[in-house]
């Protein structure tokens, strides 16, 4: 057809169990701050199946990234080695539909912080 | 109403239209979205432009009455006439039509005789929109733009020609920089435009920030820029705006394609622009808009305007601003013999298709407008009968000139409403839940309360269908009451329903295109008349 | 294995000692989820690149874990000190046991 869905233009979300179930598998459960940590993900994805995202969290050890939305929530966990000059990193993922996108950071310290950013997936159409 | 005031239009005069104290050292002169309208034009301002959020009741989204409160505006004068929707159809007898690049050429030149280093700058949407720049590709416009001498662009429908025929332009004809602070190589995410310009201006650095489209592959068919990313960008801009002030820019100007109430919340959100040269959703305002220490201007479009800005800038900021928001009146402001030349060389091949009469129109026809315009509505109506559709969706741009009810419709006011790279008339079946789902997702694209997150025109146009939208709801619950007109029942989610449009994104889409359904229809009904349209029930505004 | 798999890393060549830079790695890699099926209806297995490593000199610079969220042609941008001059090494770990790897030199003046 003309107009064939790719991805759910609506919101969607996946079990909250699952998403529960792999923060506390990073955290171990403890409680997460929201300062020191900035997820940077466009507004409205281009393209559901490759969405730039970038975080950053100053005196990081690892992020853990998650769409909230996907069936499977896990998206990649990045380990900053002693030469890694800043707590950085930019990837490229796939959504199922409009979500929230979270990145926890595990500080050296121990502790945790995370971010969290709405990425919305529309059908498309209609310039002005 | 006071019909003794039309008579000022003897009174307004071109000198009245280009007086200006002028003032401070550096002039910027904006024109924006004229959608390739190189002759004068009739084009009817909304009567429905509702804001979310933040936005709401505020300008741009004030219409008729409020608006002509707000802005101090007589009724039935020719401002009135320019710049909303009352009595269109008797005001446009009146002062007649508006625009056209030979009058904008004279302007130009009377701002450059007070000002010779005024900067000229081009918000967008200026290759597209006519029959001459479909069938040129654009060459008409970029053209004509070379003699006008812009100092720089930023763009959006322009990479709807192909990123190749963009590229050409850019490299082999176009005399002035495309600039895009947002415009990214989808590979390695590097910046694939210029970023800005720096310009010396009486005495003072001025930068200027190119700001293309943001929902550039989301809004049109990203197959036709693949390589490219856009995004409204933040802090990308953040940046380039903190590089323009290390460069030393006294001035910082973001020449803007993000539609307004995204410059709106880029402007609080991003510190160090003084002005933005809003662009994308059309609006005409005759006073700037505020926002901190930025100054938002919005010039219009189709030619209709052109704004005159004067910045006094000491000390490395800017310290004062003066604007005039310049209605271009056809009847009062001579065109530019050179400009008028060179337009009518551009059109002179394609004379004989523009001029042809395809029919007569009963009802004024204009498109702009949150829900439904009449030119959408004759488009649905050609679209129901001549496909054989149950329900026909036209997509909400912003663009398109109008007709005046008992004129002519010439091709080249067909054309004005439907000119662009990918018009096929698509017929397809759907089913009453994914209906439901394209009008939640477009409505969401209209009234999200972030605007970060509206990528969309205005609302999509539906025909043989009407439906209730609540605009403070959240997606997925905005759309109710969705019913066949025919019968009165409701849209059945489970029943697939016959759906004819146009100007799909997707790529390979087939049909014959929008131009020659519509032209059919036209020639088939010989006068048309397009009854109000009381289809759609809004709440929540 | 997965066909064309061919990475590609952007390094500058040279960087004083200590300095941060930036470092852009892409490989061409399907990233077959494991939840599309194919025509016939059958579940198209998983294969992805599931670990990207980079070291310089035997030091770590980021070590990745990857799920089948990330898009083909998985990329990743990131910033690494530079003590001295030598090689950078990139892995990247394949589902099937494959492993790729590319390597640059940077030169520290
Ligand atoms: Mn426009
Ligand atoms: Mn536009």
């Amino acid at each position: 057809g003309a107009l064939t869905l790719a991805a759910l233009p609506m919101p969607v979300f996946a079990a909250t169990a699952d998403v529960d179930a792999a923060i506390a598998e990073f955290t171990g459960g403890a409680e997460m701050g929201a300062d020191g940590i900035i997820l940077t993900a466009p507004e409205i994805a281009e393209n559901g199946n490759t969405v730039p995202i970038e975080v950053s969290a100053p005196g990081a050890a690892a992020i853990m990234v998650l769409a909230t939305g996907n069936p499977t929530p896990k998206v990649g966990t990045i380990n900053f080695g002693p030469l890694a000059a800043a707590q950085f990193a930019s990837t490229r993922i796939r959504l199922a539909g409009t979500q929230d996108v979270m990145a926890i950071a595990r500080m050296q310290d121990g502790s945790f912080v995370q971010a969290s950013a709405e990425v919305k997936v529309t059908i498309g159409g209609c310039g002005g | 109403g006071n019909w003794s005031r039309l008579s000022a239009q003897q009174s307004i005069t071109q000198d009245d239209l280009l007086s200006f104290d002028t003032t401070g050292n550096v002039s910027l002169i904006h024109i924006t979205d004229i959608h390739a309208q190189l002759v004068p034009v009739w084009f009817r301002e909304p009567q429905i432009n509702l804001g979310v959020g933040d936005a709401a009741g505020q300008p741009p989204h004030l219409t008729g009455a409020d608006f002509l409160q707000r802005y101090g505006i007589e009724p039935n004068s020719s401002a009135q006439y320019a710049l909303s929707y009352p009595d269109f159809a008797a005001l446009a007898g009146e002062y007649g039509r508006m625009g056209g690049v030979d009058r904008i050429a004279t302007v130009v030149n009377a701002i450059r005789a007070d000002r010779p280093d005024a900067l000229l700058l081009d918000g967008g949407d200026t290759w597209q929109g006519s029959l001459t720049a479909l069938r040129t590709d654009g060459q008409d416009m970029v053209n004509v733009f070379n003699a006008l001498r812009p100092d720089a662009m930023t763009a959006h429908w322009e990479f709807t020609l192909g990123i190749e025929r963009v590229m050409d332009i850019v490299e082999n004809h176009l005399e002035f920089p495309l600039l895009g602070a947002n415009i990214f190589d989808v590979e390695w995410d590097e910046p694939a435009f210029e970023p800005f310009k720096m310009f010396e201006r009486g005495g003072v650095q001025v930068a200027v920030i190119g700001q293309a489209f943001p929902y550039m592959p989301i809004a049109n068919p990203g197959y036709m820029f693949p390589d490219l990313s856009f995004g409204v960008r933040e802090a990308r801009m953040a940046e380039v705006v903190q590089q323009a002030r290390d460069a030393g820019a006294e001035a910082v100007v973001v020449l803007s394609h993000n539609g307004f109430d995204v410059d709106r919340k880029m402007a609080a959100n991003v510190p160090g622009i003084d002005v933005i040269l809003t662009g994308h959703t059309h609006d005409a305002l005759p006073e700037p808009l505020l926002v901190g220490k930025t100054h938002l201007i919005a010039s219009g479009s189709h030619g209709k305007f052109v704004s005159r800005l004067d910045l006094d800038v000491r000390d490395g900021e800017v310290k004062s601003v003066a604007h005039k928001l310049i209605p271009i009146f056809a009847d009062v402001i001579a065109p530019d013999p050179q400009m008028s030349a060179l337009v009518e060389e551009q059109r002179a091949p394609f004379a004989d298709d523009l001029a042809e009469v395809l029919g007569k129109t009963d009802s004024l026809l204009y498109r702009r407008g949150n829900f439904n315009g009449t030119w959408d509505d004759l488009i649905c109506q050609a679209l129901l009968e001549e496909r054989e559709a149950d329900i026909a969706l036209s997509p909400g741009f912003r663009w398109g000139a109008s007709v005046l009810p008992g004129q002519d419709i010439t091709r080249e006011d067909l054309m004005n409403a439907t000119a662009m790279s990918y018009p096929e008339a698509y017929r397809t079946e759907m089913t009453g839940e994914m209906l439901h789902t394209i009008l939640e997702d477009v409505a969401d694209n209209l009234f999200h309360p972030d605007p970060y997150y509206q990528q969309g025109g205005d609302m999509v146009r539906v025909g043989g269908m009407g439906y209730r939208i609540d605009i403070g709801k959240p997606q997925g619950s905005r759309i109710t009451e969705m019913t066949v007109l025919t019968t009165g029942e409701a849209i059945d989610p489970a029943r697939s329903y016959a759906v004819a449009g146009w100007a799909s994104v997707n790529p390979e889409v087939e049909g014959p295109p929008i131009w020659d359904v519509v032209e059919a229809y036209i020639k088939r009904e010989g006068t048309v008349s397009v009854a109000p349209n009381t289809s759609v029930v809004v709440d929540g505004a | 294995m997965a066909d064309g798999v061919k990475p590609r890393v952007r390094v500058p060549k040279e960087a004083s000692a200590g300095e941060a830079i930036q470092i852009k790695t892409l490989i061409s890699h399907p990233m077959e989820s494991g939840q599309r099926k194919d025509d016939d209806g059958n579940t198209i297995p998983r294969s992805i690149i599931n670990r990207f490593t980079v070291e310089f000199e035997g030091e770590n610079v980021i070590d990745v874990m990857l799920e089948p969220a990330i898009s083909t042609n998985p990329y990743f941008e990131f910033e690494a000190t530079v003590p001295t001059s030598g090689t950078f090494v990139f892995t990247w770990y394949d589902d099937d046991g494959d492993v790729y790897t590319e390597e640059k030199a940077i030169t520290v003046a």
